[in-house]
């Protein structure tokens, strides 16, 4: 019960790794004063010189120089893994909140209905969307194609995507992903894990008869054991203390921070200096794993 | 009110997390996430404070003024409270947006401060019916995740407990009218006794339990909270229902007594940290906001 009440500190960033990067640049940086090269998206030209105007990760394509910037919103690719909220429904269409600069659209025609796998869509579908997706709904799903606007349309047409259930949401940066074959994992401490390539992660128990998961549009309401509830949260925090201290997130990374963090109670992980010790122990695990 | 989407599920996942006294972050249902407080923060005015609870941040500034003692009190001096909700919290409090919520919490916050039990406005009388100092209380709301009554109204403590007021000498020239002299030493000031300052504890209703210290997704679940003002003895102050649902009597006497609890135990550390803030002195790092 007892509030812990402290006085803001000075956060030093945790690092293990001391090599300066060259590709990393800030608003201002030159990147080059060879008038050779071309610009491209985050930067400008200052007297001859090539410079960065975001922060980010210079990149090269032939003679085209970009710089990625580390803080932005999603901007998917085709064949990326998202989860994303359900904002409208509309004609034919639903609108998908996924931390992008636009709403997302998913189509009718690219989910899978239940009963047959391809069957025409007729109106009387049309009329019954709001029983599959409502307003707030979670979903998993995979971008099929980028509209020339820059808005996404996903689609759902696997077993593995589809309308999420009972679990927690966590919302991160798009950059702290990252970008794997697979990005829906059974992790061996009890829960599962979809780390959408928009930032948006999701966390759930890992479910016990697979094909009654996944796909569908049934959720399932009964309670979520203590057990699984206790990982999860535990895995939240986690997540949330890899974020604050800019840690690549994947399978491994959250894996590891959660084992660092066992020592500790769940509701402790957010301390800041918990979530420091936690956060450079795995680090250290990532290290000797890599070295 | 900043309000988020929860789909049915998460809501239901929220619920009986409560149930079992374990909620999304590891917390249980009493516990408070860790509160950073910050005072003397803004140089121009003469107390302010900073508090962080989770992702909530309110910044606090008392400006201390003289003017002219309410008739039906002409011998103690006065607050005024304003609220300013900043579009950077939310952009649902772009343009007048913000407004409402705005009057409502400085409202409360006139229930709760603005009377002889609360602060000691005796010693803010200059001269009776002639002057007294009236403090203008402003609130910025910086990032809004839940909880904002908590987070101001001990922000608001710290900063009462920052103010400094600077000492006046009244002097009578040869007409028989009065001249107020400020002290020119900054050193030379007043403070205010903060000792009977209440807290707000905010408990909300969520299924068949309360909690405190709710975040917005926990919000989302409930249908009616209660707002107690409580000081360091226990003794309560105010109390208000907000929200649409009912709460049946039992149930408003179990949370008072639960807030009794958790608002008592609010006042020792926080007290505890101004002292050692006022301790440090000159020597305190100061972190504001780029921390």
């Amino acid at each position: 019960m007892a509030a812990d009440m402290r006085l803001p500190t000075i956060r030093k960033p945790v690092s293990l790794c001391s090599g300066e990067r060259k590709d990393l640049v800030v608003p201002g940086d030159v990147i080059t004063s060879d008038t050779g090269f071309m610009r491209g998206h985050g930067t400008y030209v200052d007297e001859d010189k090539l410079t960065a105007s975001v922060a980010g990760e210079v990149q090269r394509v032939d003679k085209l120089i970009c710089v990625r910037p580390l803080k932005t919103r999603f901007n998917g690719e085709v064949g990326d893994v998202v989860v994303g909220r359900i904002t409208e429904v509309q004609q034919k269409r639903w609108k998908v909140e996924t931390n992008s600069r636009l709403d997302s659209v998913l189509l009718l025609s690219s989910v899978n209905l239940p009963g047959g796998e391809l069957r025409r869509r007729s109106a009387e579908d049309e009329l019954t969307m709001r029983q599959y997706l409502l307003e707030g709904d979670l979903i998993s799903a995979e971008v099929q194609s980028v509209f020339s606007d820059g808005a996404l349309s996903l689609h759902t047409r696997s077993l593995k995507y589809g309308k999420l259930g009972q679990g927690v949401l966590v919302q991160l940066s798009p950059s702290l992903i990252k970008r794997q074959k697979t990005h829906f994992h059974n992790l061996p401490c009890g829960a599962s894990i979809i780390l959408g390539n928009n930032g948006f992660v999701w966390l759930y128990a890992t479910p016990s008869n697979e094909e009654e998961e996944a796909g569908g549009f049934y959720t399932s309401l009964e309670p979520v054991s203590l057990s699984d509830r206790e990982v999860i949260s535990r895995l939240r925090n986690c997540l949330l203390a890899l974020a604050a201290h800019k840690v690549l997130l994947y399978d491994t990374s959250v894996l590891y921070c959660y084992e660092s963090s066992l020592q500790h109670q769940v509701k402790d992980i957010l301390k800041p200096e918990v979530m420091e010790e936690i956060v450079m122990l795995t680090q250290q695990k990532l290290l000797e794993q890599e070295g | 009110m900043a309000t988020v989407k929860v789909s049915e599920a998460e809501k239901v996942y929220i619920l009986h997390g409560i149930r079992d006294d374990l909620r999304v972050d590891g917390r249980g249902c009493e516990d408070y996430r860790h509160v950073e407080i910050e005072t003397d923060v803004v140089s121009n005015t003469d107390g302010s404070a900073k508090v962080t609870l989770g992702y909530t941040a309110v910044l606090v500034g008392i400006k201390a003024d003289i003017g002219k003692p309410k008739p039906m009190v002409p011998n103690e001096g006065y607050l005024e409270f304003f609220v300013d909700c900043s579009a950077n919290a939310t952009p649902e409090f772009e343009g007048r947006g913000g407004e409402e919520l705005g009057t409502e919490l400085s409202n409360t916050l006139y229930k709760v401060f603005n009377n002889k039990h609360s602060v000691d406005l005796k010693s803010l009388c200059i001269s009776a019916g002639e002057h007294c100092w009236v403090l203008y209380v402003d609130v910025l709301l910086l990032q809004c995740d839940g909880n904002l009554y908590d987070a101001i109204s001990i922000a608001i403590k710290a900063a009462l407990f920052n103010t400094k007021i600077p000492r006046v000498h009244i002097s009578a020239d040869e007409e028989g009218g009065k001249e107020i002299e400020l002290s020119d030493d900054p050193y030379d000031c007043m403070r205010l006794d903060v000792e009977n300052v209440p807290c707000i504890v905010t408990l909300c209703k969520v299924g068949h339990r309360h909690v405190v210290d709710v975040t917005l997704q926990e919000k989302a679940c409930s249908v009616a909270s209660l707002i107690i003002s409580v000081t360091h003895k226990g003794t309560i102050t105010c109390t208000r229902k907000v929200g649409g649902g009912s709460l049946d009597p039992e149930s408003i006497f179990e949370m008072t007594e639960a807030g009794k609890r958790v608002g008592k135990a609010l006042h020792a550390p926080l007290m505890a940290l101004l002292q050692q803030e006022e301790s440090l002195g000159k020597k305190r790092q100061k972190v504001g906001f780029l921390g």
